[in-house]
């Protein structure tokens, strides 16, 4: 009895929440392209999530990339045998660029940037200057989530992109330059298994992604209650919320997205 | 004119406001008094559009406010100027591009012109020499007197002002209601204030409504309520601690 009492309210409240984003997404779309558009907003974000996050992109997308050739040079040297990890070369930058790379750099998007727009936004919730952009004639859908949500749309497939190139480059210094790799056939074999659409297919994601991180991490803001200690559970659910639903996403993209272009 | 038919207002359980019924002439200063808690920052919420109420009408000359959609109570906001309780100064913005804010969105002034604005704004208030300064950097009366300035620099034809003299100095409270008085001698104003500080309401009031549980238990002026037969009102405005109203 009370546990299914508990199971339908919180049945309720994830209906009632997935409709606050539902309805934050809807109020972000419609006013897309409505004026005054906040110009000004969407640099300075643009700057924040693109141009600010390429450290943390470069080392995590280093890191992977060098974990990943490792991990597919011992994979081919146990079990296919010497001389057959230069044949790891498209795994590795196919691996990386659809799933690896566009995973990596949504999750620390979201723990840099989702979790800071939240603070921002609730900081501003609860000293009541969301209430004043209002009574001065400024929207806060168009003031506030609209250029971030514009801003990580285009900079998330930028970062991936840039992302991608490191790994790629990383996980070929790694099988190449460190484990001494035949580098012809390392190239030759990546070239020719990789498509376009793979890199696209990473890009479209992080382009998803991008606005999850920026309607979660705003929705969170704009509900923030209860000073700083709200301000706290406001960017720690940002992070979890908008990681949960990268993960989950990316699983369902990868499936329904078409594996290749070209039928291979 | 301001009139509020049957205002009502709850947050789940909690019942704030219970058919409030007020109207405020045209060039009036009403002050709204009451316990903290009792719903005036709410009641002013409504005025604004940034509270929808539960039942009731609030009509701003000839507009009803519940009435309009999102774009047309962006444009309405244009009637009026608000100053916030804490100020609600943008912490990313220098005092000069705060005020310039309103003046920017509800006007066609070009950039010289907007200048001049927020100088004569600032100045309005007592302000020189802290246009390039940083919120963080002022000191509370300061905030206050850059909300202040913020609010007034579109010129609205209704001002609001959300405890105006709270956590200022008596001397700096003192200046924040010359310049109320200030604003509606030379700008004509009507003004919406809500505050608990007698001393200023009696400066600024033309008349006093008190706002008690939920509901606007008497209005009238200054020297009305100063003389009124209600105990909770008598009790209320010589801030004593037994009487009808529970202290806690």
């Amino acid at each position: 009895m009370i546990g299914s009492m508990i199971r339908k309210s919180l049945t309720v409240r994830a209906l009632a929440e997935l409709g606050e984003v539902g309805e934050l997404f809807w109020k972000t779309l419609r006013n897309l392209l409505k004026r005054p558009r906040e110009h000004q907003t969407l640099l300075q974000q643009l700057e924040e999530i693109g141009v600010r996050s390429m450290p943390v992109v470069s080392l995590t997308a280093a890191f992977g990339g060098l974990v990943f050739g490792f991990q597919m040079y011992i994979s081919f040297h146990r079990y296919i045998g010497a001389g057959s990890e230069a044949y790891g070369g498209p795994i590795i930058t196919l691996g990386l660029a659809k799933e690896l790379i566009p995973i990596l750099v949504g999750l620390m998007i979201s723990g840099r940037v989702g979790s800071s727009m939240a603070a921002e936004i609730g900081t501003m919730k609860i000293t009541e200057q969301i209430d004043a952009l209002h009574s001065l004639g400024a929207n806060p859908v168009r003031y506030l989530v609209v250029p971030r949500a514009l801003a990580a749309f285009f900079m998330m497939p930028c970062l991936v992109l840039y992302g991608d190139i490191i790994g790629i480059a990383a996980g070929f210094f790694y099988n190449v330059v460190v484990m001494g790799v035949n580098r012809i056939v390392y190239v030759q074999n990546t070239t020719q298994y990789l498509e376009l659409w793979d890199v696209m297919t990473g890009l479209i994601k992080a382009a998803v992604f991008g606005v999850v991180i920026a309607i979660v991490g705003c929705w969170q803001g704009m509900k923030t209650e209860g000073g700083a200690e709200g301000v706290g559970r406001a960017t720690t659910r940002t992070v979890v919320i908008s990681s949960i639903t990268i993960l989950i996403l990316n699983f369902f993209m990868s499936k329904f997205l078409p594996a290749s272009l070209t039928g291979q | 004119m301001i009139r509020i038919v049957n205002l009502h207002k709850a947050f789940g359980d909690n019942q704030v406001l219970r058919g409030v019924h007020l109207t405020v002439e045209k060039g009036e200063t009403m002050v709204v008094i009451g316990q903290s808690g009792s719903g005036k920052s709410v009641l002013i919420k409504h005025l604004i559009g940034l509270l929808r109420p539960d039942q009731g009408q609030i009509f701003v000359d000839d507009t009803e406010v519940n009435e309009l959609d999102e774009d047309e109570l962006q444009a309405f906001t244009r009637k009026f100027g608000l100053l916030f309780q804490g100020a609600a100064l943008f912490d990313s913005m220098t005092v000069a591009e705060n005020v310039a804010f309103g003046v920017e969105r509800y006007t066609k002034h070009t950039p010289e012109e907007i200048h001049r604005i927020v100088q004569e704004s600032l100045a309005r208030v007592g302000l020189h020499g802290v246009e390039h300064m940083m919120p963080y950097e002022l000191s509370g009366g300061m905030k206050k007197r850059v909300g202040l300035a913020r609010a007034i620099a579109y010129q609205p034809e209704i001002m609001l002002y959300d405890e105006p003299s709270t956590g200022l100095d008596p001397i700096r409270a003192d200046a924040i209601n010359d310049l109320i008085n200030m604003l509606k001698r030379d700008m004509g104003v009507t003004s919406v204030v809500i505050t608990h500080d007698m001393a200023s309401s009696y400066k600024i009031a033309d008349r006093i409504a008190m706002l008690y549980e939920g509901i606007i238990l008497e209005v009238g002026t200054p020297d009305e309520i100063r003389n009124s037969r209600n105990p909770i009102v008598q009790q209320f405005i010589h801030g004593e601690s037994h009487g009808p109203i529970k202290t806690w």
